[in-house]
């Protein structure tokens, strides 16, 4: 049995660009929004960083290929930048191997940078790329939005809620988003709506509307993590550590096997279930302060949390409409916005999460701070239902705070 | 063997002006010879057969009240419907699903021969038959060819058909015929035409069938032609295309078939022409009026070269033992071909044939949409549908099985069946490695287990409905579907698989096919 991450490694700064349409900015800059945040949260100089991990989803839209991008605009002292790409769980895995540097001793002060440029395409949406010369031969003509709202029809189905029902919940979802985004002066869609507005809003993949889903942003989000040890000796106190990191990917029984019914995530279940392992959780729904999960769409958002086991399986529609996850509820759910509100720029999004996790324990969450949260947990999901990497990680206080 | 008209002529050139009544003493002999060596070598006839037509039926009244600004004139034609292809058939795709029609309860081990008659192919150099072959899972070692370049191709490949002589007596010969006729809008053509195909299954043991004579007649007569790199035909006057065509090529080519096959002309049961002209020419030859077969112009159009063999299988779907149908097929010249229906006709299996494909029918208004479909107005697609489609021909030949003959796997230990097949078996409790063999899932029986409507991603007839299929005996797939209407597709609904163009890569004029989910059990026309 591995030891596990939990309270090795902390989080010495963060930092996160403004999310939105940056028609003025390039990658690089909003790299370098983000980075002098976290620098100066962090108290240290860019001499002192020991190695560097960089995210990207979609490279061939900005920066290239490569960690060269990033230690290029960071001007980093030659030292070692990998770049990785797990969709839209890339920010987490640029946090894990920055993390996981640090505990393995192989570097003292590691930084993880995600970012994503996504709008220089000509259209909304995702950019659209090849998915490879023999997947594009049979791959399903999917979008994004397409691909998600296959859930919706499973999930009705599974649980026998009809649609109007489970559509008044998805609808509540975005709401809820979209009430907390006001607060927060670096969300990209900062307006509050109503639930008849979601619900007659035109359809983009059945039965996904326009507030079903997730905004298209430019953004970056950084951290730069280390021992809890070197925390202590550059004068911190209260300390933020990495409580758990875990990771699951699809190994092709969603798509292929028939003992999986499109009604949830797989990866989910298992990578949550190791991290509550992981990090000593019992009971999630009364132990979890705040939740960050991935709401692509509004019906990722709902059948996560079951997945999560923070709501009850069949459960989690009701959950929603009773305000449970809303930021006066049970368990505070995406309080920044989420992918909803604050915006999506996916090889940020991770790192964007953990941002909002830390400045919450922090305290420094302003019209937002919700009060005295433990432990909050983000989760990534990219790819397809059928198909994708599910990363759940949780941060809280390190425990030998003093 | 009849004689060519070359041999004829050369004949003549030798000895006419010397001994005419020994020409003729020779002639008989000859046929004699020929039967008995026919009965002996050929084909005895058609074993099976399958038709497919598109379900989109365009209603005329649509296309002519579009262009009545144009051409009043076509107010005449302004009845009925015509068969349409979705945006994801071709030539390529009907031919597979009147083959599949045709295959049914057949080894398909046991097909040695392919041939593909169409004169609108997509590929002008890539075999289309090969596809085909691919799409059915035919072995490797067989012979395969396309024919074209004449209206009169499908009845002269299913003539040479008959008459070859297969290397394996027991080989079966697949003639597939399949038309997706280009006319140009407004026009008299985009009324007139329709798309279709009709496969046939020639073999020597109890045929449904039996072939017994025919006559062919081949003449320079270019009633339309259409010239390399043209899209569209050119058409002569009709006056001139019916009185010096049709009514001078066709009956000559009848007497030959009546001589031929020592009958008279009232015994036949059923005459195949396809056309407008077909009553008039029976009348002429002496073909009972009765017996003039439904050239289905009303409900499907004419679907160019196909047609004689669409309306071959329309007979014979409902054909009773001992009747005698003759076959036209009409361009350059004339095929006559005569069969005479067996007993074994009752014992073939249902099919959807000709009746079951007119049955599956969707009501379509809306011209502008057929425009589309067809290239015929340039509709802003939008920046969605410029990711670029190039295919990469290697790695499609070494998935070809997977691609295009949707061959799965099934696991030998524990008897998993998944798609695509793999290397280690996706079964949870099992994966073992190295453990599947071929599995074909285009057969297949499935039902939807999610699906959704999308409207964001580009595709020719938006929404674009997919969904995961899962298959009763195992597998599953997210799959695009076809042929859907709106409200038409829920959790739990059979689907059936289609061979269908999965996307055009206009740049290099290539298309690439796969398979996609059909409900099996289409609900109420939706118009």
């Amino acid at each position: 049995m591995p030891t596990g991450i939990r309270d090795k490694v902390v989080i010495l700064g963060m930092g996160c660009s403004k999310f939105g349409e940056h028609w003025d900015k390039n990658a690089e800059d909003l790299v370098f929004d983000s980075y002098e945040e976290c620098l100066a949260d962090a108290g240290i100089e860019t001499s002192q960083i020991d190695a560097a991990w960089f995210a990207t989803a979609i490279e061939e839209q900005h920066v290239g290929k490569s960690g060269i991008p990033l230690a290029v605009a960071l001007r980093l002292p030659l030292i070692p930048v990998t770049r990785v790409e797990n969709y839209c769980a890339s920010g987490t895995e640029a946090f894990r191997g920055a993390v996981y540097a640090v505990a393995a001793g192989a570097a003292d002060i590691a930084l993880a940078m995600g970012v994503e440029k996504l709008k220089d395409t000509g259209y909304g949406g995702l950019p659209q790329r090849t998915r490879g010369v023999v997947n594009d031969m049979m791959i399903a003509n999917a979008s994004a939005p397409g691909a998600f709202a296959q859930l919706a029809s499973a999930y009705r189905a599974k649980h026998g809620v009809n649609a109007s029902d489970l559509k008044r919940a998805m609808a509540q979802v975005s709401v809820k988003s979209h009430a907390n985004a006001v607060k927060n002066p670096r969300a990209h869609l900062r307006r509050e709506i109503d639930i008849e507005t979601v619900i007659k809003a035109p359809i983009v993949a059945e039965p996904l509307g326009l507030y079903d889903c997730c905004g298209v942003s430019d953004g970056s989000a950084c951290a730069i993590v280390t021992t809890p040890e070197i925390a202590r000796s550059l004068g911190n106190r209260d300390l933020i550590a990495v409580k758990a990191l875990q990771l699951s990917v699809s190994n092709g029984v969603e798509a292929s096997h028939n003992s999986w019914d499109g009604s949830y995530f797989m990866t989910t279940r298992r990578a949550a279930t190791k991290a509550y392992e992981e990090a000593g959780v019992g009971k999630p729904r009364e132990e979890i302060s705040m939740a960050e999960v991935h709401d692509c769409f509004s019906i990722t958002e709902l059948v996560t949390m079951e997945d999560l086991f923070l709501s009850k399986e069949g459960n989690a529609w009701r959950d929603f409409l009773d305000g449970f996850y809303n930021a006066d509820g049970g368990l505070p759910c995406q309080i920044d916005g989420g992918l909803k509100c604050f915006g999506h720029p996916i090889g940020a999004s991770g790192l964007r999460m953990l941002y909002e996790g830390y400045l919450q324990l922090r305290g420094r969450a302003e019209k937002r701070q919700l009060d005295a949260p433990k432990l909050v947990l983000t989760h990534n999901l990219g790819g397809f239902p059928h198909q994708n990497v599910a990363s759940v990680s949780i941060i809280g206080r390190y425990e030998k705070n003093v | 063997m009849a004689p060519s008209p070359a041999a004829t002529l050369s004949f003549r050139c030798c000895y006419c002006s010397v001994n005419l009544s020994l020409a003729k003493l020779f002639f008989a002999l000859r046929n004699v010879a020929g039967r008995w060596r026919e009965a002996l070598l050929q084909r005895n006839g058609i074993v099976a057969f399958g038709a497919y037509v598109p379900q989109l039926r365009l209603a005329r009244q649509a296309i002519v009240q579009a262009n009545a600004w144009f051409n009043d004139a076509a107010q005449s034609l302004a009845k009925g419907e015509r068969s349409m292809c979705n945006w994801d058939e071709d030539a390529i795709t009907m031919a597979v699903e009147a083959a599949r029609d045709c295959l049914q309860g057949v080894d398909r081990r046991n097909v040695g021969d392919v041939v593909l008659a169409s004169t609108t192919l997509p590929f002008a150099d890539r075999q289309n038959a090969g596809i085909l072959a691919t799409a059915l899972n035919l072995p490797e070692e067989i012979s395969t060819s396309d024919s074209g370049g004449s209206q009169r191709t499908a009845t002269t490949a299913l003539l040479h058909a008959l008459k070859s002589e297969p290397a394996d007596p027991k080989a079966l010969t697949l003639v597939v015929a399949s038309e997706k006729r280009r006319a140009k809008a407004a026009g008299s053509q985009e009324l007139l035409f329709g798309d279709g195909a009709a496969a046939v299954l020639l073999g020597s043991d109890n045929p449904i069938a039996r072939f017994v004579a025919s006559h062919q007649i081949s003449l320079d007569f270019a009633d339309h032609y259409r010239g390399e790199g043209k899209a569209f035909d050119y058409n002569w006057e009709e006056r001139w295309v019916r009185d010096e065509g049709y009514r001078r090529i066709v009956p000559r080519a009848l007497a030959g078939l009546f001589e031929k096959a020592s009958i008279t002309p009232d015994k036949v049961d059923r005459f195949i022409m396809p056309g407008a002209v077909a009553q008039d020419l029976a009348k002429r030859a002496g073909i009972r009026a009765e017996a003039v077969a439904d050239s289905l112009s009303g409900v499907m159009g004419d679907a160019g070269t196909a047609q004689p063999l669409i309306m071959l299988v329309h007979a014979l779907e409902r054909a009773k033992p001992g009747e005698t149908i003759v076959v036209v097929g009409f361009g350059q010249g004339s095929d006559a071909i005569l069969f005479q229906v067996t007993d074994a006709i009752a014992t073939l299996a249902p099919r959807r044939a000709v009746a079951g494909s007119l049955a599956r029918r969707r009501a379509e208004t809306n011209y502008q949409r057929y425009l589309a479909f067809n290239g015929l107005v340039d509709i802003d697609r939008g920046p969605r549908s410029e990711l670029d489609k190039q295919t990469a021909v290697s790695a499609l030949f070494r998935n070809r099985k997977t691609v295009l003959g949707f061959v799965g796997g099934k696991c030998r230990q524990c008897g998993t069946v998944q798609f695509p097949k793999s290397n280690v078996c996706v079964n949870p409790n099992c994966g073992v490695a190295r453990s599947q063999d071929d599995y074909p899932l285009a057969d297949a029986v499935a039902h939807i287990q999610s699906w959704t409507a999308d409207n964001l991603t580009y595709t020719p007839d938006p929404p674009q409905y997919f969904g995961m299929i899962v298959f009763e005996d195992g597998g599953r797939l997210m799959a695009d579907f076809t042929d859907v209407g709106n409200g038409e597709i829920d959790v739990g609904m059979p689907v059936c698989m289609m061979f269908r163009v999965k996307d055009y890569d206009e740049r290099r004029g290539f298309r690439r096919y796969f398979w996609k989910a059909v409900p099996a059990n289409p609900q109420k026309t939706a118009s």
